[in-house]
């Protein structure tokens, strides 16, 4: 019964992990082209220049394609927390709900009315509307990405809300907590603005591919120049928050910064790794070392985490044992509380089952006491609140590596449009090009980090995700999965295929 | 002053919503029954993609309408969405794939190199418009007919249904309402099209569709009707919450609430205008009248499976496990902190009219599908 019930997590995790993944293909692109669109069809408007047109028109073509396998593969996200994941969606529905609903009311229907003034409407209404409506798609699609951020921000740091032990879920006590949670905002502005950047090097990359044939040159330099700016500014934005990010996540998701960093001993003046292969036989509580190779930036993993050189960052086995010395409660610990608490709350429904008014209250003070490691005592011991640290690990470093080598790109690009030589930059537009695709590989690399860090909770601490699942058999799940897979391939192959053709017949003669 | 508000009144509030919100979507189902009138309504590739190109302007909303559906029973029934969506896995899974794969065939059809060709991308649109509709009308279905879940202590749920949901295809009562739907949203997309589109041979065409799938979609709404009428029903006691069997149930609510069997008799009366003014008098605007004769009809099924102490969403295993709009709701101060959110909804509902207006101003002829805009459309 325990492998059935593990096993139907399991595949719903997958089932899970490979929506997301795949509608965040195209989600990206959404985000970063509809504003380049926009920015496109402003300079049309505002010169005048129908060589400006073309490039919107252009531009506009790969966006709808893009656009329409995002919607498709998106509307199943949502519903999967139902099907998927009920007992998810009972404890803090409540609270998660919310910015579900305000985001189809606020986000989704700009999106859905002002499509198709975008791609109908050239005949249909004024030039200015049109713009407009331009950039409502644009408004539009970058709120939905705000409020499924908040979500998801939420279950990294859930805030604003209270256990309910009658109802046995999270009921919502401060709206604004949820919504202006510092790790929302910090998701958002991450997401979207690393969402530029890809979208950035779409543009860059077939306008390098078109310098490289020596097609549209002039309609791919033009757009070269503002997809580079675009993605130099969102670049720094990404910067700047992703130091913010690094301190966020060290003070609320500890064991994810551990994991990301593959830091098994917590130490004063941490080291950053550079670059580093972790050593595979390497595991919690041992005295191997972590890493086969690495090269590490002393110091700077604290002053990253704690803004000091000399800071503390706990490592793996700090979290899992405890460190008194630095005041760290570890997992073992914590799981022995949460399974008072699992304890409590079922002794105060038996005991408010049977009337007993002085049973029912100190079993609920209990309950208060621990009901902060409530998830932990869901887990078997401490080493499960350890996420799958190679993955973590890879992905961020990956992540970064990319990230600052995007930077030098867009310098680079920006540099030689302004020489005005860079169609004759052989190496320059072939890197631009392959660029393409690294920049999905960073922002697929970005969301491994951030949600296979957080293993093996749904919500940070308070609900893991193997209680989490709907209990509905492994089979079924399976046979979905599979279907997802399948149907989702096709539909990325056909994307491909269309987007390839697109490329090649070019802008409009 | 909506934080005065007691639970029960915002209760009411929410069910009003998702039953707002559920009888639009209805209405925007002449997307689907466009998608669906594709295979016997035109003749010649024209034909065709006028229809396409004239849905395929609409249909995000209908999509986006029901992504919000989704969301707000999420918010405001939280303890439906964990137990159905998860219980009847099979339904809402077949649903949705039907949804995706609609998702990308406007766009993908009329592509070149789209790997699966037109053709393909045509048997999605069917597929969506038929089986999705029928399963969704299925699905609410079993709002009156009751589905197999246990809730524990601690409300989660177990199902005790082999199929994990697709039994409630089994059921003549679903299928009928499923029938209906799909008939009524044909229905509805003739009338859309003959009102959006400027071609006459494809304009008497869809009249005659409206009146032909309105016939065979009488059957159907008769044995949906006669059924809520004599069937029993899930009562719950105000009091006490206690769910039991009630004889006739449906037709008390119909007694009780008069304010719903105007709606009924009004929506009915809309849809059936709809019809005969587009076949017996010539005009072009009965898609106004079927379609808000169609939002008044969602909105009293939806009171009558969830007011006047109805259970909602009724277990047929354990009948205290049955959802009501009281035990299944969020918070009071989640609710209170939707209801502020909602206000946002009539502007939202004013630019999408605005828009709507704005683009359907002049009709879509097939000069504009060679125009200069050509490489556009789908």
């Amino acid at each position: 019964m325990e492998m059935e019930i593990l096993s139907t997590v399991n595949w719903a995790r997958a089932q899970f992990a490979l929506t997301a993944m795949y509608h965040w293909i195209f989600v990206p692109l959404t985000l970063g082209l509809s504003f380049l669109v926009a920015f496109f069809e402003s300079i049309y408007l505002k010169s005048g220049n129908e060589e400006w047109k073309k490039i919107t028109k252009f531009w506009m073509t790969l966006f709808g394609i893009n656009f329409a396998i995002g919607v498709a593969t998106g509307i199943i996200l949502e519903f999967e927390f139902g099907t998927n994941w009920s007992n998810y969606s009972w404890m803090v529905g409540d609270i998660f709900g919310a910015p579900l609903a305000v985001e189809g009311i606020f986000a989704f229907f700009l999106e859905a009315t002002f499509f198709a003034v975008m791609f109908f409407g050239w005949e249909r209404v004024s030039k200015k509307f049109h713009l407009f409506s331009t950039w409502m798609v644009a408004v539009g699609s970058n709120l939905s990405a705000m409020w499924i951020l908040i979500a998801n921000g939420w279950m990294q740091f859930p805030t604003g809300m209270a256990f309910n032990p009658d109802k046995a879920r999270f009921e919502m006590q401060n709206i604004w907590d949820v919504f202006l949670s510092p790790v929302a905002i910090s998701k958002f502005v991450h997401a979207t603005s690393s969402s530029f950047i890809v979208a950035a090097l779409f543009v860059l990359g077939i306008s390098a591919l078109f310098l490289l044939q020596k097609r549209h040159q002039k309609m791919a330099k033009r757009s070269m120049a503002v997809a580079a700016v675009f993605g130099l500014v969102a670049s720094l934005f990404v910067a700047i928050n992703g130091d913010e990010s690094a301190y966020s996540v060290a003070q609320r998701q500890p064991m994810k910064l551990a994991a990301m960093e593959g830091l098994y001993q917590g130490s004063t003046g941490a080291s950053l790794v550079a670059f580093g292969v972790l050593n595979p036989a390497k595991d919690v509580g041992d005295n191997q070392s972590e890493f086969l190779v690495s090269a590490k930036l002393p110091g700077l993993l604290s002053l990253l985490a704690t803004r000091d050189f000399n800071g503390f960052v706990p490592g793996i086995n700090d979290l899992v044992a405890g460190n008194p010395a630095q005041n760290i409660i570890g997992a073992n610990e914590r799981v022995a509380n949460g399974k008072i608490a699992v304890a409590a709350l079922a002794g105060y429904k038996e005991a408010k089952g049977r009337g007993d008014a002085a049973g029912a209250a100190a079993a609920l003070a209990t309950f208060n006491t621990y009901q902060g490691d409530l998830g932990y005592g869901y887990l078997k011991n401490g080493e499960a609140a350890v996420p799958p640290v190679a993955a973590t690990f890879y992905s961020f470093h990956i992540m970064v590596v990319l990230g600052s080598l995007f930077i030098l790109l867009f310098v680079l690009v920006l540099y030689h449009l302004k020489k005005g030589d860079i169609e004759n930059c052989t190496n320059l537009n072939q890197a631009s090009f392959y660029a393409l695709f690294f920049g999905y590989v960073a922002s697929q690399a970005g969301w491994v980090v951030a949600e296979v860090g957080r293993q093996p909770w749904a919500i940070q601490n308070l609900l893991p995700v193997g209680v989490a699942a709907t209990p509905i058999g492994s089979g079924n799940v399976q046979a979905t999965f599979f279907i997802f897979l399948i149907l989702f391939t096709t539909l990325l192959i056909a994307e491909i295929g269309i987007m390839v053709k697109q490329i090649k017949i070019g802008p409009e003669a | 002053m909506i934080g005065n508000l007691d639970l029960a009144t915002l209760q009411n509030i929410w069910w009003l919503i998702g039953s707002v919100v559920g009888s639009l979507f209805l209405f925007l189902t002449f997307v689907q029954g466009g998608q669906t009138l594709l295979f016997t309504t035109p003749q010649g590739d024209l034909e065709k993609n006028l229809i396409i190109n004239s849905i395929g302007r609409k249909w995000e909303l209908t999509f986006t309408t029901l992504v919000l559906f989704g969301g707000a029973l999420f918010a405001a029934f939280p303890l439906f969405y964990a137990t159905s969506f998860g219980g009847a896995y099979w339904v809402w899974m077949l649903i949705l794939f039907t949804f995706i794969v609609q998702a990308v065939s406007f766009e993908y059809r009329s592509k070149p190199n789209n790997f699966l060709g037109a053709k393909t991308y045509e048997v999605f649109l069917l597929i969506n418009g038929s089986l999705g509709i029928l399963l969704i009308g299925a699905a609410v279905g079993t709002f009156f007919t009751g589905s197999r879940f246990v809730l524990n202590g601690y409300n989660s749920v177990a199902w005790q249904a082999p199929f994990h949901g697709l039994e409630a295809a089994l059921n003549l009562f679903n299928v009928s309402l499923g029938l209906f739907l799909v008939f009524l949203a044909r229905v509805l997309g003739a009338l859309y099209l003959l009102n959006n589109i400027d071609h006459a041979p494809l304009n008497e065409r869809c009249r005659a569709a409206a009146w032909v799938n309105f016939l065979i979609a009488l059957p159907f709404l008769l044995v949906v009707l006669v059924s809520l009428l004599v069937m029993d029903g899930f009562a719950v006691d105000p009091a006490t919450g206690v769910v039991s069997m009630e004889s006739g149930k449906y037709l008390h609510n119909l007694l009780a609430m008069p304010m719903v069997d105007l709606l009924l008799l009004a929506g009915l009366v809309g849809v059936i205008y709809g019809v005969v003014s587009a076949k017996f008098l010539k005009k072009d605007c009965g898609i106004w009248f079927a379609g808000l004769g169609t939002v008044l009809v969602g909105l009293a099924i939806f009171a009558l499976a969830g007011y006047n102490n109805t259970a909602f969403y009724p277990s047929l295993s354990d009948l205290q496990s049955s959802l009501s709009i009281r035990n299944a709701s969020s918070s009071h101060y989640t609710l209170v902190a939707m209801t502020y959110v909602a206000l946002a909804v009539p502007f939202v509902l004013a630019y999408i009219f605005y828009v709507w207006k704005l683009m359907d101003a002049k009709k879509i002829t097939p000069k504009e599908l060679d125009g200069e805009y050509a490489k556009d459309m789908y």
